[in-house]
């Protein structure tokens, strides 16, 4: 495959292929400025992020452990997805291709886009073929991922969002802030404030009232739905077996898009698709209760190439890699590729709680981001690359692997990045400093002695035996706490020791002593 | 039983009490304790901060000291190491080591086991003889509840103690934010985790906050003496050691 955009091409040297291409740099929103740590601060600093993050997380929490509570059969649900998941990963390319004879036999027409760049040169042709110059958008992550919008917007082409939350991200010239909910971050109030200022000709008079804000955008978008001749979409599967699409939602503004266009043009990831039409009863069991916290979503809508006089008469489906068969070509990080964006990981997650989507500076935020998005856009450089922090942004406390719906086991996979992240780095203070620690440990003589120096750290400490400032790169880590000096005697001193060896004796003596008490044995 | 202790390297240099109690107690029990006086560390904090060449010969001495056919467990006071030894071993094994070592961490793993575990599970015991007479709520760190899946069996040890307070932790199973390198490298992001974390445990009125994991216990000790808190920390082994004959004193000083 030649590329249009002048980046290297897919050399193969003695029949072996090149490490395929990850999504390229300055394209669409796989990437941050900042690294999570700096852009954490901010975040942590906005008290209103917070409170609306900690109280939206905590309600979608408990309705999914009520809903996934309910079902008997949810830990098979959750085997079997993930099974299916697995199965499809392992044979994506003859699923894909079976995916593209269907819609094609369908009337469709079928698109392959190895990253973002090509991605949004094809939708923009499309739409340009139309005739058009607006297109309605249905929620979709991997047009994010690609920032279609944005490329679309460049190209004179005016892309509006339909699904309330992204239309609210849209119309306040904000991102997303979480793969189900990306207005999550706002409160009332504040989209109050957004629409009185971006909506044309909306009542001066509106109130916060949920059901009137949502009365707005409705009149507003209803306008649009009945005009706009284009709409563009994701999917949230593609089925090998039929060329099935199907975008699941709560409001009904998808469909709106879905079926009154005249043309139909769908982005979709290729580790989307699912090998036959029986998979969706799985899934469409596990994503609703893994995102929403619903037994169902309102609306799942499903269509199939084009029919004569029914729905949008034209329909294209362009299939993009950005990364993703990198992602697949990694032994261990394909696992990633399982994920099917139900966010349950973020809603449990505590370090996305505190700092919320923006830190992580991707589409894709909390820990599926946090291993998706070094596995799609790759992390580059020893330093400074905000992708080579996202690996770190976890405390690795499991509750993301609990939640995963496909049993995605994300705090092996960040360890796993932040392997490759210090094998790629080279040398660097930290590894010399972790080489000299294992030196050190290694050998009983060493440790022992270098147990002594830190006890010397005594002597620094005050009066209530803790140390209060540390010098960096511990200096964060005292910022908030205190640590102990080490006691005199370590325990190996003590065991060794004559004290030690007699309360030892001692504690067997009084062990026996209860054995032989008629009363204690039993 | 011949009872390997593994004191964790943080557990020897920085909380010998809590090592101490693990082994006056399994002593207290019966057992035959012995320290295999080469161990050093389990390479944890390397592997999880991304290393995993560096901590071969760590794991080869893990391997090599707990090893020997005649210990029949390897006991840890600490969920997190338990569940490297048990979980990250092989990782390094498999990708750095050679087939000895591959063997030896598949040997060690299988009698490794976290203090809680090892006392309900193996020796099939929930009342040790403790007595501590003070309000004490539980924290269940994140390795071994959800690395080990200890479940309910400290809270099980910790019922059966005379005399105990015992009182639910609100959000009991959110991390505290240490995390290892994580409280380092993300430290306001750990801190902002922490504050919750002590919100919950001083809410409760106990006396003591108490785990299965040093670590962990560090993390909430250092933040809730830095607010002069009032509530101290202790490992579950030192509740569990603490009888009648020698009770454990809560004092200012050893807070």
């Amino acid at each position: 495959m030649s590329s249009s955009t002048g980046r290297a091409t897919n050399d193969t040297f003695l029949g072996m292929p090149a490490v395929p291409p990850r999504s390229p740099y300055g394209t669409g929103h796989l990437r941050g400025e900042r690294t999570f740590p700096r852009a954490a601060h901010d975040e942590l600093g906005n008290e209103q992020l917070r409170r609306n993050l900690g109280k939206a997380t905590h309600s979608i929490r408990a309705k999914r452990l009520a809903v996934t509570g309910e079902l008997p059969d949810w830990e098979q649900l959750r085997d079997t997805g993930s099974a299916i998941k697995t199965d499809t990963m392992n044979r994506l390319p003859e699923l894909l291709e079976e995916l593209e004879r269907k819609v094609t036999e369908r009337g469709g027409t079928v698109h392959w886009a190895r990253d973002g760049v090509e991605a949004n040169e094809i939708v923009t042709r499309l739409v340009r073929d139309t005739g058009s110059d607006e297109i309605l958008k249905v929620k979709s992550m991997a047009t994010q991922e690609i920032g279609l919008n944005e490329h679309l917007e460049s190209q004179g082409i005016a892309a509006l969002e339909t699904d309330l939350a992204e239309l609210i991200v849209q119309l306040a010239d904000d991102r997303p802030s979480h793969i189900l909910v990306p207005a999550i971050h706002r409160n009332r109030d504040e989209i109050r404030e957004i629409f009185l200022r971006h909506i044309p000709g909306v009542d001066p008079a509106l109130d916060a009232d949920p059901a009137r804000l949502a009365a707005a955008a409705r009149a507003f978008l209803r306008e649009k739905f009945m005009t706009t001749k284009v709409a563009v979409s994701g999917a949230n599967f593609g089925i090998a077996e039929t060329g099935t699409l199907a975008v699941v939602e709560s409001e009904g503004n998808g469909r709106m898009c879905l079926t009154l266009p005249e043309t139909l043009i769908t982005v979709m990831g290729i580790e989307k698709v699912l090998p036959r039409f029986q998979d969706l009863e799985v899934f469409l069991q596990l994503l609703p209760r893994s995102s929403t916290g619903e037994r169902m979503n309102p609306y799942t809508s499903l269509w199939t190439g084009v029919t004569p006089g029914d729905g949008p008469q034209e329909f294209h489906l362009v299939l993009l890699d950005n990364g993703r068969t990198a992602a697949l070509a990694d032994r261990i990080g394909r696992a990633a590729l399982n994920c099917i964006r139900c966010s349950a990981c973020l809603n449990v997650c505590p370090v996305y709680e505190r700092t919320g989507g923006h830190a992580y500076g991707s589409t894709y935020p909390g820990p599926i981001g946090a291993v998706l998005t070094p596995q799609l856009a790759g992390m580059h450089g020893a330093k400074g690359d905000p992708n080579s922090s996202l690996p770190y942004a976890s405390s690795l406390c499991g509750a993301c692997f609990d939640a995963c719906p496909v049993k995605i086991d994300i705090p092996s996979l960040l360890v796993e990045l932040r392997h490759q992240h210090t094998e790629q780095a080279g040398t660097t203070a930290e590894k010399l400093a972790m080489k000299a620690a294992a030196t050190v440990m290694k050998q009983t003589g060493l440790f022992t002695t270098a147990q002594k120096a830190a006890g010397l750290g005594r002597v620094l400490a005050g009066r209530d035996g803790t140390l209060s400032r540390l010098p960096p790169p511990l200096s964060g880590w005292s910022d908030s706490r205190d640590t102990p000096a080490p006691p005199q005697q370590t325990f190996r001193s003590w065991f060794a020791s004559a004290e030690g060896a007699a309360a030892m004796r001692a504690a067997a003596d009084e062990g026996a002593r209860h054995t032989d008490d008629p009363q204690e044995a039993s | 039983m011949r009872i390997a202790l593994f004191a964790t390297c943080l557990g020897d240099t920085l909380f010998p009490e809590a090592v101490k109690s693990t082994a006056v107690l399994l002593a207290r029990l019966g057992h035959d304790v012995v320290f295999p006086p080469q161990q050093t560390c389990c390479g944890q904090m390397h592997i999880n901060t991304g290393y995993q060449r560096e901590p071969v010969p760590l794991v080869r001495n893990f391997a090599e000291q707990f090893g020997d056919p005649a210990i029949e467990a390897v006991v840890v006071p600490s969920g997190s190491c338990a569940g490297s030894v048990r979980h990250q071993h092989e990782i390094v094994a498999e990708r750095y080591g050679d087939a000895a070592l591959r063997a030896g961490v598949a040997t060690v793993k299988t009698k490794t086991y976290e203090l809680s575990e090892f006392l309900v599970d193996v020796l099939g015991r929930t009342d040790v003889g403790a007595y501590f007479p003070h309000r004490v709520t539980y924290h269940p760190t994140c390795h071994s509840l959800r690395m080990l899946r200890v479940g309910e069996k400290p809270l099980r040890l910790l019922r059966a103690v005379e005399g105990i307070d015992l009182v639910e932790l609100p959000e009991a199973d959110a991390c505290c934010g240490f995390g290892g390198t994580f409280a380092v490298k993300n430290a306001e992001t750990s801190t902002a985790m922490l504050r919750d974390k002590m919100a919950h445990v001083t809410g409760t009125g106990a006396a003591v906050c108490t785990a299965g994991d040093s670590s962990c216990l560090m993390h909430i000790a250092g933040g809730l003496s830095r607010i002069r808190a009032g509530t101290r920390t202790l490992h579950l082994a030192q509740i569990l050691a603490s009888t009648r004959t020698v009770p454990h004193v809560l004092t200012e000083a050893a807070r």
